[in-house]
């Protein structure tokens, strides 16, 4: 029996999501991204939260969604500005959010360290620039590296494809992003998905993320108002 | 016909016409890419050089959400929420494209797998810094992406942009006064006015390779930059 737990309700699938949490949330843009699961965290109340994600929210929906509702203390993401990142734009001129710039490849080295067991690594990109200020900086083989640190999470919450119920997913063109990096690097790691399959179902040789990484599966095709979802 | 003064083996005047509007200017960056090379074409203008690659360039883009063998914008039915370019804009896979996660797609920037990136630039100093990511103003919310990653991680990295800024101000710079993205990264700068190649591990000399629309000696006295001419 997988410890794996497929969840049937949005509410069961992120119980426990305590105030104050930092939380990885996958998504690039709207692909990949957890709509319901963040739906279900708005509705769940954790608020003081710190998110780790690649943008700021797009729109209304999603990552905006729960900036909007005022749960958000700190934003660590790459890439806050965007046409339609007024939500966040309102939020950080207004003082209300906190932001940690971190460039896109180090966001996901620095997330992909905390679930590989790394400390902490020496990295090229952004020497001698603003966002390097005042980190350690090591000549290697006469190049100049950074020092940057591992970003541990409580919570990682990741859209796939198609889960197993042994946690294994796969997931779909790019909506992948950093779903399976995410999926390493939180104490509690949900990802909702199209469907959930019998063990088997998915070719061994082509699951991405193994389901030793996954905690709860959220299945979209067992909620009601989902049956596109279902089909898909 | 284009009446070109050869005034060095090296640099050609085009001075029978304005400067490249910016189609004419990807098509002169695509010209440029090696055939079968891997390319990311970051966000913005410089994805308009996919637009003019040959179809038998073999050249294979890379996208840095986790795609190689990405296609053209998509349209109409073709469109899938779940494939997008680094700017968010719908776009197709080619055959034999492949999908990857992002701590994979960045290694391919970072480990020196990407052949050339095409990026465009806020300011480009001489010896091959680049400042694309924040005007330093302080109401403005700073956005870097995998401009970093791109800017140290490229074998080549070229940046496409307007020679002057609106004010008239150059954009090829002795020193850039603009936050930094990368230290001595660019070898070439394609602007509307004129080609421009550095030696990012060199001591700050610019070849212009080809102007529009204004001879080189004009041009090298209105960017005060050293050209060796």
């Amino acid at each position: 029996m997988s410890r794996t737990i497929i969840c049937t309700s949005p509410s069961d699938a992120v119980t426990g999501i305590r105030h104050g949490a930092t939380i990885l949330v996958g998504g690039f843009g709207m692909a990949g991204m957890p709509t319901t699961l963040i739906d279900a965290l708005i509705a769940q109340g954790a608020t003081d939260l710190t998110v780790v994600s690649n943008n700021a929210g797009n729109g209304d929906t999603g990552l905006a969604a729960l900036l909007a509702a005022g749960r958000v203390a700190k934003v660590i993401c790459s890439f806050p500005r965007q046409t339609d990142s007024y939500v966040f734009d309102a939020l950080y001129r207004a003082g209300k959010v906190d932001l940690d710039l971190v460039p896109q490849g180090n966001l996901a080295e620095r997330i992909r360290a905390a679930g590989a067991g790394i400390g902490a690594f020496f990295c090229p990109t952004g020497v001698g620039t603003p966002l390097a200020a005042g980190k350690e900086v090591r000549t290697i083989d006469g190049r100049d590296y950074v020092l940057e640190y591992p970003i541990y999470a409580d919570v990682a919450m990741i859209g796939a494809h198609i889960g197993d119920r042994m946690g294994n997913l796969v997931y779909r063109k790019t909506a992948r992003n950093f779903g399976p990096v995410m999926a390493t690097a939180a104490k509690l790691v949900i990802a909702e998905v199209a469907r959930v399959v019998d063990p088997g179902d998915i070719d061994p040789e082509a699951v991405v993320t193994p389901g030793i990484f996954v905690n709860r599966i959220l299945d979209l095709s067992s909620l009601s108002g989902h049956a596109t979802a279902a089909a898909s | 016909m284009t009446e070109t003064v050869r005034t060095r083996p090296a640099v050609v005047e085009h001075l029978d016409r304005g400067p490249l509007d910016r189609h004419e200017l990807a098509a002169i960056i695509a010209r440029d890419i090696p055939p079968g090379s891997y390319v990311n074409l970051g966000i913005g203008q410089p994805t308009l050089v996919a637009d003019y690659l040959a179809p038998d360039s073999g050249v294979v883009l890379h996208t840095e959400n986790g795609m190689l063998g990405m296609g053209v914008a998509a349209f109409g039915d073709d469109i899938d929420p779940d494939l997008t370019n680094a700017g968010k804009i719908p776009v197709t896979e080619t055959p034999g494209a492949s999908y990857f996660h992002h701590a994979d797609s960045f290694a391919m920037m970072r480990g020196g797998h990407l052949d050339v990136c095409v990026l465009g630039a806020f300011q480009v100093s001489q010896r091959g810094d680049l400042a694309n990511w924040h005007t330093g103003s302080p109401d403005a919310i700073p956005a870097v992406g995998g401009a970093m990653d791109l800017a140290i991680g490229a074998k080549q990295v070229f940046v496409m942009m307007n020679l002057f800024a609106k004010d008239g101000t150059a954009k090829l710079v002795p020193l850039c006064t603009y936050p930094l993205t990368g230290l001595r990264c660019v070898s070439r700068v394609y602007t509307d006015h004129g080609v421009f190649h550095i030696d990012p591990t060199g001591d700050g000399q610019v070849q212009v390779t080809e102007t529009f629309g204004i001879g080189v000696a004009t041009l090298a006295e209105r960017l005060q930059l050293d050209t060796g001419s």
